[in-house]
This record gives C-alpha cells, structure tokens and sequence, in this order.
C-alpha cells in the first residue's frame, strides 16, 4: 500500500514536470517577457539588453531549470494584461471560479442522487423515463447554449434573474483576495443561474452513473441475499443498495469535479463571471503568454493532485469494492 | 398430519420478449420437519429455481404459473410480499452459492446479522448482538466478538460461507435451503461444511434442502431425493434405494458417471452421451429421449408422468415404467 | 447466402425495425447530412459570396412574426444573412470538421492501441501511461489550449483563414485516447486466442494479424464510439467557435453563428441564436439517440472511463 502510494506520487511530479516543460517551451518559443515586464515602446537595443539580463539568450535547459526553480518559488512570470505576477491574479480570480463550481456540485449531488435512484428503482415508471430522456437531451445541449436561454427565459424575457456579472460582494478576509458573492442575496441571485447552467451539463452524467450504478448493484448476489433474509423493500433499498452505488459514484464526483473547471470556461464567457475561465479566455485574446501557461500550469497541478487523491483514495476503498463483485 | 412443506404441481416461466419459457413444468415433492432432501441434476435443470420459488423470491421475469407450495399447513404461494417477506429469512432462510458474493462489502458481519434478528423480532440491538454471538459459536468460528466487527473481504470462503449458515440459523428456522452451499469452496472446507449442516439439522431438528450437482453429496447427507431434468423431476425416493438402484436412465447415467464411493470398484465410468437441451428447445416427448438408451418411439411422443415404481421410487420412463406393469402383473 | 439477405434478416436491422426512437433518429439524420452535403445547391443564398449580402436586410425576423419576410423564411442575421441559408452551411462546416476530427481521433487511437496491445512491455507501459495522463485531463480544456496555443503561434488572421484544418487538427489530437484504450483492451483478448495463434503459425507477420484479423474484431467497439465522438467532436467545435477559437464569423459553423448572435439577444433578436442553437442541438441528440441504441444492440466491451 505504501510503495503503491509512492509511486503514484512520483508519478504526479514526473507528469507535472512533463507539464511544465511543455508549458515553458510554448513560452519560450511564442512568449516575450521582455513586453511583460517594460510594454511594447521600447527601442530594440534596449529589448536585446533586458533579453540578455533575463538570460533569454542562454540555452534552452539551463532557461527551464530556471522556470522551474521560480515555479517552486510560486514565481510562475508577470501577466502583460494585469502588469503583476501571474500568479496572483490568478488567485484573485480563483474564488469566484470556486463559488460556481460549488454552487453547481451542490445542485448536482441534491437532484442527481434522488433521481438517479429513483429511475433504477422504478426503471418503467412515467418520472423514470421523463428523467432518462431529459438526460438524453441534456447531455445534448452545449452548456453555452443552456446559459444563453436561460439569460434569454429568466434576464431578458422574465426579468427575474440578473443575466451577467456577480452582483454584490463582499470581501471575505478583508485583504482582497476573496470577493465572495455567497453572503448577499444580490450575490446568490447572479450565482443562480450560472451555477445551474454549469450543472446542466453534469447532471445527465451523474443521473446516469448513478442509475447504472444501482441498477448493477440490484443485480448483486448480496442484494438477493438481503431479500432472502427477509429484510423490508426500504432498508434493501435505501441502506444495502445505496451505500453500495455510493462508492464508486464518489470517487467520480471527485473527478469530474476538475472537469468542471474546463466547462467554466464557457460558463463564465457566456455570464462574464469574473473568474479563472473568464481571465484566461481575456488572456488568450490579448496573447498574455505568461498568464496563460501560468494557467495551463495552475489548472494542471490541480488536476494532477485531485487525480492522484483519489487514486490513492480509491485503492483504499477497493478491495471491498471488488469483492463486492461490482468488477 | 400435513407435511411441513408441500409443493403441487409446481410451474415457473420466464416472460421473456419471445414468449413465455418454462422452467419448472409442474413438480411435487413434500417435505416433513428434521426430513432432509437432495435437489440433484445438472445446472439449468431447475434446482435453483425450485429453491428461489419457495421464498418467493424468483428473478425478474420469473412467475410461478401454477401449482400450490404449502408450508406448515398454509399457502405460502399466494402470500403478498409483505407476509412473505415474514417467513424468508424467519422461517425458510436460504445458503447461497458462492459466499464470496453473499455477503453486502460494505458493511460488517455484526451489522449484516443484526439487522437479520431485528427484521423479525422486536428485540433490542444488544440482545440481537448476543443472539448473533452464540450462532457464530454453534458454527465453530474462532473469536466470534472479532468477527462480528469484521468485514467480509477480511474472512476467508469457508470463514465466510459458516457466517452465512450462522445467519440463517439467527431466527431458528424450519427449513433451510442451501443452493449448492460448497461448489464455490476448496474440497477439504466442503467436507467441513457439510458435516456442520448435517450436524445442526440433527441438533435444532431443522429440515434441509439441499441442492446440488453432486450426487455424492446428497447421498451421503439426505434421507431423500429428486433428481431434475429439463424443469421436471423424473426420479424421486428414499435416497438409499435411488442410489442403489436408479429407475431412470438418468440417474444412473448420473451414479454411473461419478468415480468414487457411488459405483463398485472395477465397473467402468460411463458418460451420458449430448446435452441437456436448453429450455427453449426441449424435444418433444421425454425430454430426456436424445440422449437415452433405451429409447423407444413412444419416447418421443408422449411425456412421462412420475409413476411408483416400488421401493418408495417414484420415477417418469416410459420404458421401466412398462416394465414394472409386466413385472407386477406377472407377480400378481 | 448474400450480404444484404443476411443483413436482411440479422437481429441488428430487426431490433432497429422494433425501436422508434433509434428509426426516427436515423431519418433525421440522414436529412440532417442530405441538406449539409447539398447546401450548396439548395441554400437560397450563399452566405460566403459578400456581393449578395446585403446590410439594409440585417436582423430580419422570421417570416411569421411582424416585420418577417417571405424572402427570409427564418429571419436574416446581424450582417443580413439569410439564417437559413447560413444554418445550412454552418451544418456542412460543423459536420465536416466533426467527421474529419473523429476520423483522426480513431486513426490516430487505433494505431497507438494497436501498437500497444501487441507489443506490449514498455511500448505499451508508456504509450497507456501518455494516455492516462491526457484522459485525466478534460478534453475540452485541452481543445481550448491547443486552440489558444495555435491561435497566438499563427495570429488571429491566419488562424482564423486556416480554421478548418485547425479545428480538425486540435479535436482530432484532444480525444484520441478513448480509441487507444478501447482497441488496446481488446487486442490484449484477442492476442491469445487461437485463431491469432494460428494465424501466427502459418506464417502471417505481427501488422497482418493486426489488420486483417484482430482489427476487423474490435471494429464493433469503434463503430459504437464512433456516434458519441462524432457529437462530442460537433460539440467541442461549437465551443471552440464560440470563444472564438473555432470558425470565423465569415465562414461561421454552429458555434459561431451561436456566438454572433448571443449579444442581439438582448436586443430581442433571438432567432440568430436559437435557430443555429436548436438545430446543432437536434443533429448531436439525434447522433447520441442512435448512438444509445447501438450502445444496447452490438453491446461492446467499452472501456469504462
């Protein structure tokens, strides 16, 4: 267990140094830090001055350790756009992109479980199989689109719900970092409807996993086995078979989670929400490279943690899990 | 007196998108309290099904279609599920096959026999515990409070198949029906297996039924026998007379066809030539007819009724069947 | 026995004759393909040529509300385009992008699976390694860095002239991985069985068997795949052009016609946004409606990912 452990931390760092040098050599084939750190009015003798004193001229290995050595230090370069150190405005954004992520998991795990369920119990019945094809239809809707009409619905044609931007918010620790819009009602209001658009594209998923899941587990021998010592429809159901489907549909929870963040960045363009998805689609515009590979490297380390989290997690699970005949 | 348990022409289908198919096509046995009874013939014969029947408990498209099961003089067969839910686990309680897949993963052996208890008794969590304790010392497990802790992943097959007869044992049931409880075991733990069932049978005056591939094990453990075929029965009797002297060209193709304890040192193994025929296309007649020796042209016509053959044998051949008449009308 | 009596009387077209759904799914999408090949001879106008467009004609409404023309039968977009006609190719430009895409997906896959599966050892160790790593990854992120990526390396002009091959490019290396573990898992099946034993002895070389015997048996799989990855490649096109990173507006896709019309829709003007979105949105349901019912027909081992 613990020699698995090592290895697959070791392999998180080999892949986040596989990252990283694809990141650094975009960066030093297309980036101009020299533009990042002085701007574009700048004679070319001067450029070729400051290119020598940031070492662009030294050779590719040594201009990677060196990127490497100050993104350990949590120096990841100098966004062109924001004229600060990419990381920190990356952070500022951060927040924002983690309130909606929240908002739509939460609407995610409170609709998915009790429907999912409940269409692998009852597979025939009339909500089943409205369910089943509105997940069908859902996992058909690109998510700009699902936020586009209901900007269309509830902004423009209802009035009800604000179409973009996040309202009101109020600055959590006091030090600027996190702008949150989860204590005001003006907030919650602007969140509700990017939160549920970004759900849109999850939900089918997971009311199918979950569904799949079940259903699987209902065909179980330890499940017969519960009918066969008699215990009631409810506690088969609701504590043998659940507790069974939960495992497993978590561990995906955990991942597709992180991808959510990619479905953000739709989300946000559409609601021009403040947030990670939003900067970077700013950056990509503007061809801010350092923003961007600070980006590419930030949402990759977060993948690669949850990832190996979870792997190590679910070993500990798995043993159960596989004797439980669920493959 | 009725008999503890008594099925009448019993008939199970599948509803299948095709059509109907049968599975069990109008069996009858009885079964008396401490009686125990071997369910034998090859897999898809119907065993299983017989057994899942009585509880109830048939999967999915499965229906019993005819035919009565009594139990202790009422018919189960036609309870609602609630009433029957009563009796399974309570009254009749069930072994499975494979213990490695009874028992639910997620949750623990005190927990899984626990919830047995309370199920069908009103009875507090620490008198159930108590309960579960002295059933896990009566099926010889070694420091049963650890156990009772433990996950099923931590136990072994054999470990693991003793808390499940434990757990059919926790509300003191009349009958018990093990679905071949030590195919999916090492040899040396079946033996220990079996000699447990046939010890608290003797002990708790429990009936058992017993299904299984293995002749050698009915005959060594049950007082009766019914051998299946294609959904029928087609030999049933004292365990001791059917072994010894099988009616029907099955059964002693079967007996024949186990090396060991069943045949006379130096008699040939012999193997029952083809198949048994799927459900979806039994021949017409005995179904047993393709593969038969002593197969006539009636055979293929008509289906055998079980008949008594004497002996306490009951058993469906056109031909011995024919000869028992000649037999007996000589004799008369 | 002929192919076409067998596939005649196979369970495949009986249970596609029982099944609605999947029936009507498919008429669907053959118009849906009939009208995107033949846009160019049925459309009213072209919404390339610049000299029949018209700027007066901008954001017409459909002909059944106030101020619709019968010129226009779904309205005209900001630019005076008529929506049908621009639908019509923007269907052809999406569909062709998603086939092209896919195709590169599989090819791609199938040889790195092939590879992998039969040369096993540290080929397949490092190969499955590379494809773990980027399955752990959303593909659509990936898309989007690959696009941003090409976006700032040619420049948002040349980008924008070479978006076809761009777009088939960026999906095509964003997804192949599903392919590679799906042929890889059923190539290590298939390695040991007889027949590839046999096949082996009498002398057939390693890319022999591999094409002609163990191919042909994991083509059920692709096939199954194949529908899904064709409306995640529409998908990931439309929202590729909606960041614009995809179709310019000139020669719009889906996506793009979706995103130029996103900021008249407060304006009221929604049918430059929910025409082009309803109709991207009826060929990929249509695409995943059969790709389901192909999914419980030919029921493939897929990999579970």
């Amino acid at each position: 267990m613990f020699a698995f452990i090592i290895r697959r931390v070791i392999q998180a760092i080999l892949v986040m140094l596989v990252i990283s040098l694809v990141g650094f050599s975009i960066k030093s084939n297309i980036g101009d830090p020299v533009r990042d750190l002085v701007g574009e009015r700048v004679t070319p003798e001067e450029r070729a001055q400051m290119a020598e004193k940031l070492g662009l001229n030294d050779p590719f290995f040594v201009q990677y350790t060196r990127f490497l050595k100050n993104a350990l230090h949590g120096d990841l370069g100098t966004s062109f756009i924001y004229r600060k150190p990419a990381l920190e405005v990356i952070f500022r954004h951060a927040p924002a992109t983690i309130e909606l992520v929240l908002g739509a998991a939460l609407i995610i795990a409170l609709f998915s479980f009790p429907l999912g369920v409940y269409s692998a119990l009852y597979p025939r019945s009339l909500l089943s199989r409205f369910t089943m094809g509105f997940s069908t239809l859902g996992v058909s809707i690109p998510v700009f689109l699902t936020a586009i009409m209901f900007i269309y619905l509830f902004a423009v044609t209802l009035h009800i719900l604000p179409s973009y931007g996040r309202g009101e918010t109020i600055d959590l620790f006091g030090n600027g970092y996190w702008q949150t819009g989860l204590l005001t009602i003006d907030g919650l209001k602007h969140l509700l409807l990017p939160c549920v658009s970004l759900a849109s594209i999850m939900m089918p998923l997971f009311i199918r996993l979950i569904r799949s899941e079940m259903m699987e587990v209902l065909e179980t021998e330890y499940i017969k086995y519960a009918w066969a010592k008699g215990l009631s429809t409810r506690r088969i159901w609701l504590v043998h078979a659940f507790k069974n489907t939960l495992l497993p549909v978590v561990t995906v929870f955990g991942v597709q989670i992180g991808i959510m963040f990619a479905f953000t960045i739709l989300t946000e363009t559409v609601f021009q929400w403040q947030g990670m998805g939003f900067m970077f689609l700013d950056a990509i515009q503007r061809a801010d490279i350092s923003l961007l590979i600070a980006y590419l490297v930030v949402v990759a380390s977060v993948f690669v943690v949850v990832n190996t989290v979870v792997d190590i997690m679910y070993s500990f699970i798995n043993p159960t899990v596989r004797i439980a005949g669920t493959k | 007196m009725s008999h503890l348990l008594q099925i009448n022409d019993l008939e199970v289908k599948f509803a299948l998108r095709t059509g109907d198919i049968t599975a069990i096509d109008g069996i009858r046995f009885t079964l008396d309290r401490g009686e125990k009874l071997g369910l034998v013939g090859e897999s898809g014969a119907g065993k299983s099904v017989t057994g899942f029947s009585i509880i109830n408990l048939l999967s999915k498209p499965g229906y019993i279609s005819k035919g009565k099961i009594f139990f202790q003089g009422n018919e189960i067969s036609s309870y609602p599920n609630e009433k029957m839910r009563k009796i399974r686990g309570n009254a009749i309680s069930m072994i499975f096959q494979d213990p490695m897949m009874t028992l639910n993963p997620v949750f623990t052996v005190g927990f899984q026999m626990i919830e047995t208890i309370q199920a069908h008794r009103e009875i507090s969590k620490a008198n159930a515990r108590k309960i579960a304790l002295e059933k896990l010392k009566k099926v010889h497990i070694p420091s049963p409070e650890k156990r009772l802790e433990q996950y099923p992943h931590e136990l072994s097959g054999g470990m693991r198949q003793r808390i499940i007869i434990a757990i059919s044992l926790l509300t003191d049931p009349a009958i018990i029906i093990a679905d071949e409880p030590t195919t999916a075991l090492d040899v040396t733990i079946q033996a220990e297996i079996m000699d447990l069932l046939q010890e608290l049978c003797a002990s708790d005056n429990m009936a058992l039924i017993l299904i299984t591939h293995d002749l050698g094990v009915v005959s060594q453990v049950t007082e009766k026998i019914a051998v299946m075929y294609a959904g029928k029965i087609i030999e049933y009797g004292s365990t001791d007379q059917v072994v010894k002297h099988p009616v029907h060209p099955y059964t002693e193709g079967l007996i024949k066809s186990i090396p060991g304890t069943l045949i006379k040192h130096g008699e040939d193994l012999v193997q029952i030539p083809g198949m048994m025929p799927t459900l979806t296309n039994i021949p017409p007649g005995c179904a047993f007819n393709p593969r038969c020796y002593l197969k006539e042209s009636i055979c293929t016509q008509k289906t055998p009724e079980l008949r008594d053959m004497g002996q306490g044998v009951q058993a469906a051949c056109h031909v011995k069947q024919r000869g028992n008449r000649q037999n007996n009308n000589e004799a008369g | 026995m002929t192919k076409l009596q067998k596939f005649k009387e196979s369970y495949f077209l009986y249970s596609f004759k029982r099944d609605k759904v999947a029936m009507a799914s498919f008429i669907i999408l053959v118009i849906l393909l009939i009208l995107a090949v033949t846009a160019p001879w049925i459309a009213p106008m072209d919404p390339y040529g610049a000299n029949n467009i018209d700027i007066m004609n901008s954001e017409i409404p459909p002909m059944w509300s106030d101020g619709g023309e019968s010129q226009f039968p779904l309205g005209t977009d900001n630019m005076g385009r008529d929506m049908f006609s621009t639908m019509l190719y923007g269907l052809r430009t999406s569909i062709i992008i998603g086939v092209c895409a896919v195709a590169l997906q599989a090819g791609i896959g199938i040889f790195v699976g092939l590879t992998a599966g039969f040369i096993g050892g540290k080929t397949d160790a490092f190969l499955m390694r590379l494809a773990d790593i980027q399955f752990s990854f959303p593909y659509l992120m990936l898309a989007i860095f690959i696009g941003a990526i090409f976006q700032v390396v040619f420049g948002v002009g040349s980008y924008e002239r070479l978006a076809v091959p761009l777009l088939i490019i960026i999906i095509g290396l964003a997804e192949w991985p599903v392919y590679a573990r799906t042929i890889r898992a059923s190539v290590i099946g298939e390695v040991n069985k007889e027949y590839v034993e046999a096949a082996r002895i009498i002398g057939l070389s390693r890319p022999t068997i591999m094409v002609r015997h163990v191919l042909p048996n994991s083509l059920t799989s692709v096939m199954v795949i194949s529908t899904i990855q064709i409306a995640n490649a529409v998908m990931s096109e439309a929202a590729l052009s909606f960041l614009g990173l995809g179709m310019p507006v000139t020669k719009p896709s889906l996506g793009s016609l979706i995103q130029s019309g996103f900021e008249f829709i407060f304006s009221g003007s929604w049918w430059i946004t929910v025409f082009p979105g309803v109709w991207l949105i009826l060929f990929v349901l249509v695409i995943n409606l059969l790709g389901d019912w192909l999914r419980d027909v030919l029921n493939p081992k897929l990999y579970k990912g």
